[in-house]
């Protein structure tokens, strides 16, 4: 079956195959962010943001998230107030 | 002042004790070096096999971390290559019979009697996981062109990374030229780019190392089988030597050898 699929061009070679489905486990693996470092992160990106502007830390949130081999930073930060003149 | 290298996998069966015994008679009699040899794997113990030292054992890693006896009693001295010594592991205890804090004071005495102290890890990324990297100032992963154990290696990558042993090279064993050649085997430049690690090594799936395993001698001095030349090749680059990768290409039979007679190719 493989075989013929591959005769009339309608499946990758399994050794591609395996390379693409490794990269999305692999990046899925390293999303699993261990919670202190994620806290770490957390505290980080927001004192980094408190000098261009005031935020919600209370109704803040950051998180890690992967599907489908894409991972994204998703963060939802109600700003309170914009400072002046850093921008 | 000697250098202490865990060989580590995360999934097993994929050639670390194998490792472990070609790159110590390596280092042993093409280095001249003086290199022990310590097994970790509590329990499953092999790498005295694969040696064809499993005669020679009185006390273990675990006598010795206990003090039932001293270091040098037991390390079995290899006759066959001078300066190569074997220490066994227990194999009627468990992992947790040793402590990491131990086993870095193990490797620090080792440190200073030999110039390489090459640690062979059990699988998993328990305890003894834990126990064969807690000396370590350098790592050898070893991996197969396979998902799973490229996948297992990427995660104990991780792991040495977060505890600072970020000396990390990579050995890709087992590779099938042919199967990589006609596209069903992940090839070292996809396996290298996932993990981003330098690559020390790719040795071929080969008889000769099945058939040195039943014999109980290392298969690196066998002359002109590819894993044996991969082995010899890896041992240089450990030492510091910069050895180019073999060309990945499988050239069997006639066309092959006379290639490699010849020069063009190097094995
Ligand atoms: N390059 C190779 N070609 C053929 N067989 C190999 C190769 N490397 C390892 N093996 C075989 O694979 C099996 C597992 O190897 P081993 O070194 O015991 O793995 P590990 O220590 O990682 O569990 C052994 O039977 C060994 O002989
Ligand atoms: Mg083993």
């Amino acid at each position: 079956m493989a075989l013929l699929n591959r005769i009339f061009g309608r499946s990758e070679s399994s050794g591609k195959v395996a390379s693409e489905r490794l990269r999305k486990v692999v990046v899925q693996d390293r999303a699993n962010v261990s919670p202190q470092t994620m806290d770490q992160m957390r505290t980080q990106v927001l004192n980094k943001l408190a000098e261009y502007m005031e935020v919600d830390e209370k109704n803040s949130s950051i998180t890690i998230s992967a599907n489908e081999g894409s991972v994204n930073l998703v963060a939802n930060i109600p700003i309170r107030r914009m400072k002046r003149g850093k921008h | 002042m000697g250098e202490v290298v865990v060989v580590t996998s995360g999934k097993g069966g994929v050639g670390k004790t194998t490792a472990v015994a070609n790159l110590g008679v390596g280092l042993a009699t093409l280095g001249k070096k003086k290199v022990a040899l310590v097994d970790t794997d509590i329990g499953l113990r092999n790498l005295d096999v694969v040696m064809g030292l499993e005669n020679r054992i009185v006390y273990d890693l675990v006598d010795v971390v206990e003090g039932t006896c001293r270091l040098r009693q037991a390390l079995i001295k290899d006759k066959r290559y001078e300066g190569l010594y074997l220490m066994p592991a227990a194999q009627t205890r468990d992992k947790n019979a040793v402590t990491p804090e131990q086993m870095r004071k193990l490797c620090a005495d080792l440190r200073s009697e030999f110039d390489y102290v090459l640690i062979d890890c059990p699988a998993g990324i328990e305890q003894g996981f834990r126990n064969a990297v807690a000396g370590a100032q350098r790592a050898i992963v070893v991996t197969t062109p396979e998902v799973s154990a490229v996948r297992d290696a990427d995660r104990i990558i991780g792991l040495m990374e977060a505890d600072e042993l970020d000396d990390i090279k990579l050995i890709v064993n087992r590779m099938r030229m042919h199967m990589v050649k006609r596209g069903d085997m992940m090839d070292l430049e996809d396996i290298r780019e996932i993990l981003s690690v330098p690559v020390i090594g790719v040795v071929p799936e080969d008889e000769v190392i099945v058939v040195s395993t039943n014999r109980g001698e290392p298969a690196i001095l066998e002359g002109k089988a590819r894993a044996s030349q991969a082995y010899q090749n890896i041992t240089r680059r450990l030492m510091g030597e910069e050895v180019p990768l073999m060309p990945l290409e499988a050239r069997n039979g006639m066309v092959g050898a006379l290639r490699r007679l010849i020069g063009l190719d190097k094995a």
